[in-house]
């Protein structure tokens, strides 16, 4: 059973979610007696950093057609070089865009937003992520093929060094339904769905004149920044941070929250974090149920304090 | 321009989630039912089209006829007429292809669909619907302009946004920012009352295969019980952070 992994790049750089994928891979193999073959289109990274997580071999797919994304075309190239029962992709955007094609191209059963190694190989059985993280389904395969794709930080990224090979494979993949007009991505900004520390404010902080002291806060931790529903809706900050049942699931393994009341769908894309705190003024806010500790006060106050007392602790 | 809107029928957001007592399955007990929260902004963006550039909205929804209520509102909400595949899904694929067959000789320029549904979560029913259909696909949308034969999307990536476009016919998969949260429509007495008599079509299924089954399910474990740092002695909170939970 050869176990093949997407090890998904932007602009050439590897992901953490690509290392997580290959870690997930490597579990499979071991528990399947085989080994790990990695995919990435066009990388510029070295194939020792997937041969760290456990891939034997890695595929490099090279394409100028490809040097946009298309889930179409990527699935394409995919299914090209793909030549095993068992395919783990990560959750990431344009990763799970590829895998649902992949499933029909490949006529392969798909399992998304999957949290734990498989419960059973055959059939596939696996835990994912359910009813917006207030639940938790078993799903099982059935046929020969299985697709999967990784839940961001919910695996975890493990090292499994392993000697590696890599081959390059020329492909020119037909990419003519979509063109791309143009790009914006921020830079030096840390992708929310991997950051591992998430400092998230609510409507608490008033406006978004405020928001200077949770970047402060996410500075001097390392962490990314989000907020909740409403922020994002009155525009105190954009969609792209809006978490919960409606806009992104993160798992980091620390969530503090900061004036959030901890509304049911708030929670729904939260609550597998790992460690919670709430900073809220109300001892009575619904968020306290689910945190792991809590601060009942202003944050006007606790927040520049707190961000000096971390600050003294990294020293 | 036609254009076919992909709405789920989804437990309310409120919904505590429970599920059977041999938790084969969730427990649609006392559930408020509504359009999937994405799928609406995927509506919301068809209607839009409707005004602007006089399309016709066909809404269509796999399910039951439990789920009628639900289409009635999308009715409500300006879609011409429905379509609902009387099959109770059972996985994205089952789904979609059940949403392929209708789209394939309805010769529909657009299907809208919202990225994935607040249930089952699988995010996989639109593109799946692309591939069958064999027609370009752009997920999580944030923005979208039609123009003849042709879309302009643009697209939510990791760390920022894309603009593309797309050669109709295209499958778009939706999120907020497709429409502004503002702008979506809630009925209005004219529309709930049209909405009565506008058409909703029920076809059979065509396939029954189910590729994913669903073998058990579990809530989620309650957390410990939280631990409150008084707000002058964050020296504490950080040293809890740092020796108990080790995460800073
Ligand atoms: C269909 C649907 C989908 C939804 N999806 C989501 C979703 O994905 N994500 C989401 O977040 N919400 C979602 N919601 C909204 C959700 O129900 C809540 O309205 C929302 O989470 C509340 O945001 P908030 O906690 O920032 O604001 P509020 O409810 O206004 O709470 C603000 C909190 O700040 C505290 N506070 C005020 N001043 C201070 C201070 N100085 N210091 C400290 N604390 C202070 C208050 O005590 C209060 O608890 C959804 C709702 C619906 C209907």
């Amino acid at each position: 059973m050869a176990v093949f992994v997407y090890a998904e790049n932007i602009n050439g750089v590897y992901k953490k979610a690509a290392f997580e994928a290959v870690s997930y891979a490597k579990a499979v193999a071991d528990q399947a007696g085989d080994t790990v073959t990695a995919i990435s289109v066009n990388p510029t990274d070295s194939s020792d950093l997937l041969y760290k997580y456990g891939a034997s071999n890695v595929i490099n797919i090279k394409d100028d057609g490809l040097k946009n994304f298309s889930a179409k075309a990527f699935a394409q190239a995919v299914n090209e070089v793909a030549d095993g029962n068992t395919i783990v992709f990560p959750h990431t955007t344009d990763a799970s865009s590829v895998a649902p094609m992949l499933a029909v191209m490949k006529n392969y059963s798909l399992i998304t937003n999957v949290l734990e190694a498989p419960e059973s190989l055959s059939p596939f059985q696996v835990k994912r992520r359910a009813f917006s993280g207030k639940g938790f389904m078993h799903a099982k395969a059935e046929g020969n093929g299985v697709i999967i794709t990784v839940s961001q930080n919910a695996f975890g990224v493990k090292e499994n060094a392993v000697s590696g090979s890599e081959e390059v494979k020329n492909l020119s993949v037909a990419n003519e339904d979509t063109k791309v007009i143009s790009h914006e991505q921020s830079s030096g900004k840390l992708d929310l769905k991997e950051a591992e520390i998430v400092v998230s404010a609510g409507r608490g902080l008033k406006g978004p004149e405020n928001w200077g002291m949770i970047e402060e806060l996410a500075n001097v931790l390392g962490a990314a920044t989000a907020c909740s529903k409403p922020v994002s809706d009155i525009g105190w900050r954009p969609h792209t941070e809006h978490v919960g049942q409606t806009g992104k699931a993160i798992s980091p393994n620390l969530y503090i929250a900061v004036g959030i009341s901890g509304a049911i769908q708030h929670l729904a894309g939260v609550n597998s974090s790992k460690t919670i705190v709430v900073v809220n003024s109300d001892p009575e806010a619904p968020f306290f149920k689910s945190a792991d500790y809590g601060v009942v006060g202003d944050a006007f106050q606790i927040i520049p304090a707190l961000t000096e007392k971390i600050k003294a602790l990294k020293g | 321009m036609k254009i076919l809107v992909c709405i789920s029928s989804v437990p309310d957001t409120t919904s505590k989630i429970n599920f059977t007592a041999d938790k084969s399955a969730f427990d649609k007990n006392g559930i408020q039912w509504v359009i999937n929260p994405l799928d609406e902004f995927a509506l919301t963006k068809a209607i839009k089209l409707q005004e602007s550039q006089g399309a016709v909205v066909t809404v269509i929804n796999v399910g039951d006829a439990a789920t009628e209520p639900v289409i009635r509102k999308a009715l409500a909400i300006g879609a011409n007429d429905a379509v609902r595949v009387n099959l109770d899904p059972k996985d994205s694929y089952s789904t979609a292809k059940e949403i392929a067959a209708v789209a394939q000789n309805g010769g529909y320029d657009l299907i809208l669909c919202g990225k994935e549904s607040i249930d089952y979560n699988g995010g996989s029913v639109p593109g799946m619907v692309a591939q069958l259909l064999n027609q370009p696909f752009v997920n999580a949308s944030v923005g979208l302009d039609v123009n003849g034969s042709e879309a302009t999307a643009v697209r939510e990536i990791e760390g920022g946004k894309e603009t593309i476009s797309v050669k109709l016919p295209a499958v778009i998969a939706g999120q907020k920012g497709l429409v502004d949260e503002k702008d979506l429509i809630i009925p209005n007495m004219r529309g709930i009352m049209s909405a009565r008599t506008k058409p909703l079509q029920v076809v059979e299924a065509v396939s029954s295969e189910v590729k994913v089954q669903g073998v058990s399910y579990d809530s989620v474990p309650p957390r410990a019980a939280v631990k409150i740092v008084s707000a002058d002695n964050l020296d504490e909170l950080v040293r809890l952070l740092h020796e108990e939970a080790k995460v800073i």
